[in-house]
């Protein structure tokens, strides 16, 4: 039962987690700065395939993996425009920027549908992996999930311990008391948001690069609405983050598994986890109280002095 | 009591209207549309159907053109009145969600020909079209079967409908014809086309030591999975070796032209008729299996061969009693076969299928 189901379960867990878990923190990084964007869905798709294409035309993944992240910050620049220098509707524009997203990557993707490129296959990492069920479990994955663990512990010092993440915070919280003590609160909200485009576009070169190696429409799947949604029940905390991706992750491989086992529950309950756990998610995140922990100037925009 | 007359007679003419059999001229030349709901791409089923058009496109008396990724409702019926208006002799719908507005639409253009896929409504200029790919499918189990060394066949399976169920019963009995220890797991994915989720469904089939995984969705996903982990696939729609040269056996296909072909041939010559059912199978060429891999060896080919003679000749009908339910009660009786109606309708897996219908 260990090793047979539960733990090839935790490393597809980890594996279905991964793409979540950097789109999760990208989210976290641009509400921090105080902007809300709802287009990471939008943004995950374009950057998919981003990395498809760098990685089909150099032959190198890793140059398709930052590209991915790149067409992220593109993405967040267009949302940063609208709500940033013209002061537009944060959700509207971040609505507009998943249209955008999912269906420019359709057009510009049509001819590639089902074209194979490199990517990053699973390896033994040395040493650690020979931890029994650990090593199973963390450590005979792609080059990108040894990465991904990185990421939260950079954020975390990031956010907690340097002074530009601690003044992006700010930013979020007061950005006119930012702006009293000499910070330039709309130049942080910027990094902030371009720094999270970033990363949300990093967990779409996953989606191209690692999970699958080929080019197909729809990569994203509804993904980047779960990390939006995750933010929320992470309490905009990246520790939490991580738990929670791999909570979704883990659901939606262990749907999968309970029915190759033979289960007699409805397959339609089953795949409908994700989602009910998402809206349970939020329920019992407002119940709590804790969306109080949002940043408190999160969706509004700065109004220039005078 | 005027208006009452009145609208008995617009009823009685629009029964007299509906009941005029499609009255087609002879043609010099035919123009045909089709309707595709994904991108024609490298491979799937649209390609498979655009093979379709691209044999009749050669035709010399032929013109054809196309529209693909079209949504299932109210898009579908834009694209098909757009052909439909611009005086298409025929439009060819690919997707079942096209049938209720290729009907509406085929009323209004009573001279305009509609042939649906996969449907089962019918107008007198609209007929409905499909392929026996259980046929197909039993061929490819009877590879399966003789390729498992762990005894488990994974089947990646998509929508709870009668058509894929039989095609999971189909394959199953061609396992089991040629090695009843082994048994077919199946995961539902309700998708026709997620690379991602259906490559995860694959690899937790993989898990549960499956060592043969097949599919019904378009996406090469679990072709890939299978790859990777070194096991054996077999594909459907299309051949998908390019996408996985190690581990594709073989693929269950379509061969849409003998349909298409003679669909415009009737029309040229006037003969073309609504309402009708067609349902073709091996023996008019409409599903076959692709070329093997290398890694087929030739007492499998063989067995195939065998067995596909005795489809194409009309002595197995695959369906034919006793059949068991995956619980081993008897659902067709030894001496009987399973009637179309039936099998248009099958809800329930053959005994060696683990998983469930809902």
């Amino acid at each position: 039962m260990l090793e047979s189901f539960i733990v090839p379960l935790l490393a597809a867990t980890v594996q279905s987690g991964t793409p979540i878990l950097y789109a999760t923190l990208g989210e976290i990084l641009t509400e921090k700065g105080g902007v809300l964007n709802l287009g990471v869905e939008g943004m995950m798709s374009m950057a998919a395939f981003a990395a498809f294409f760098v990685t089909m035309t150099t032959g190198n993944p890793w140059f398709g993996f930052i590209a991915g992240g790149i067409a992220g910050v593109f993405m967040a620049a267009l949302h940063g425009l609208v709500c940033i220098t013209c002061l537009g509707n944060q959700v509207v524009s971040g609505l507009a920027l998943t249209i955008l997203g999912v269906g420019l990557c359709n057009f510009l993707g049509t001819p590639y549908i089902g074209t194979a490129t490199e990517g990053f296959d699973k390896f033994s990492f040395p040493v650690l992996s020979a931890i029994p069920y650990i090593g199973d479990i963390f450590f005979r994955q792609d080059a990108l999930v040894y990465v991904s663990y990185l990421i939260p512990v950079l954020f975390m010092f990031f956010i907690n311990r340097t002074s530009l993440g601690l003044a992006i915070t700010a930013v979020g919280e007061k950005p006119a008391a930012a702006a009293a003590v000499g910070l330039k609160a709309v130049r942080l909200r910027w990094i902030a948001l371009l720094g999270g485009g970033f990363l949300i576009g990093l967990g779409g070169s996953y989606l191209s690069l690692a999970y699958t190696h080929l080019w197909a429409n729809g990569l994203s799947g509804g993904r980047g609405w779960i990390a939006v949604a995750l933010v929320i029940f992470a309490f905009w905390r990246p520790g939490r983050a991580v738990f929670g991706a791999y909570l979704f992750g883990g659901v939606m491989a262990f749907q999968l598994r309970l029915q190759a086992v033979g289960t007699h529950i409805p397959s339609s309950l089953l795949l409908m986890l994700p989602y009910s756990l998402t809206i349970l998610v939020l329920i019992f995140s407002a119940m709590r109280g804790r969306s109080g922990n949002a940043p408190a100037h999160l969706g509004i925009n700065i109004e220039p002095e005078g | 009591m005027r208006k009452v007359l009145l609208m008995v007679a617009v009823a009685a003419m629009s029964v007299m209207l509906a009941s005029v059999a499609f009255a087609g001229a002879k043609k010099d030349k035919v123009k045909v549309g089709f309707v595709y709901i994904s991108p024609v791409g490298d491979e799937g089923y649209s390609y498979a159907q655009d093979q379709g058009r691209k044999a009749i496109d050669a035709l010399p008396w032929v013109e054809t053109s196309f529209v693909e990724s079209v949504a299932e409702g109210p898009d579908s019926e834009r694209v098909v009145l757009n052909f439909a208006r611009k005086g298409y002799d025929m439009v060819i719908g690919t997707s079942f969600g096209y049938m209720d507005p290729m009907v509406k639409v085929s009323k209004k253009f009573p001279k305009t020909a509609f042939m649906h896929c996969s449907g089962f409504k019918t107008t007198p200029n609209m007929s409905n079209y499909f392929g026996r790919m259980y046929q197909a499918r039993y061929l490819t189990g009877i590879v399966a079967g003789m390729m498992t060394k762990s005894n488990v066949i994974g089947y990646v399976a998509a929508f709870p409908i009668p058509e894929v169920i039989r095609g999971i019963n189909a394959f199953t009995l061609g396992v089991r014809s040629v090695n009843p220890e082994a048994t077919v797991r199946v995961v539902w994915t309700k998708t026709w086309y997620d690379p991602a989720l259906e490559k995860d469904a694959a690899i937790s089939l993989l898990d549960m030591k499956a060592d043969v995984i097949t599919q019904h969705q378009d996406s090469p996903g679990p072709q890939e999975a299978a790859q990777e982990r070194g096991k054996y696939s077999i594909a459907y729609n299309s051949d998908m070796s390019k996408m996985a040269p190690k581990s594709h056996l073989t693929a269950a296909i379509w061969n849409w032209e003998p349909v298409f072909k003679n669909a415009v041939e009737q029309l040229r010559d006037g003969v073309w008729q609504g309402n009708e059912s067609l349902w073709w199978g091996m023996d008019q060429g409409v599903v076959d299996i692709a070329p093997y891999g290398s890694m087929v060896p030739q007492n499998v080919k063989d067995k195939v061969a065998e067995a596909k003679k005795a489809i194409v000749e009309g002595n197995n009908a695959i369906f034919v009693g006793p059949l068991k339910d995956q619980n081993g009660k008897e659902m067709v009786p030894a001496g009987k076969s399973m009637t179309d109606p039936e099998l248009l309708g099958m809800m329930w897996f053959v005994e060696g299928v683990i998983g469930n219908t809902k």
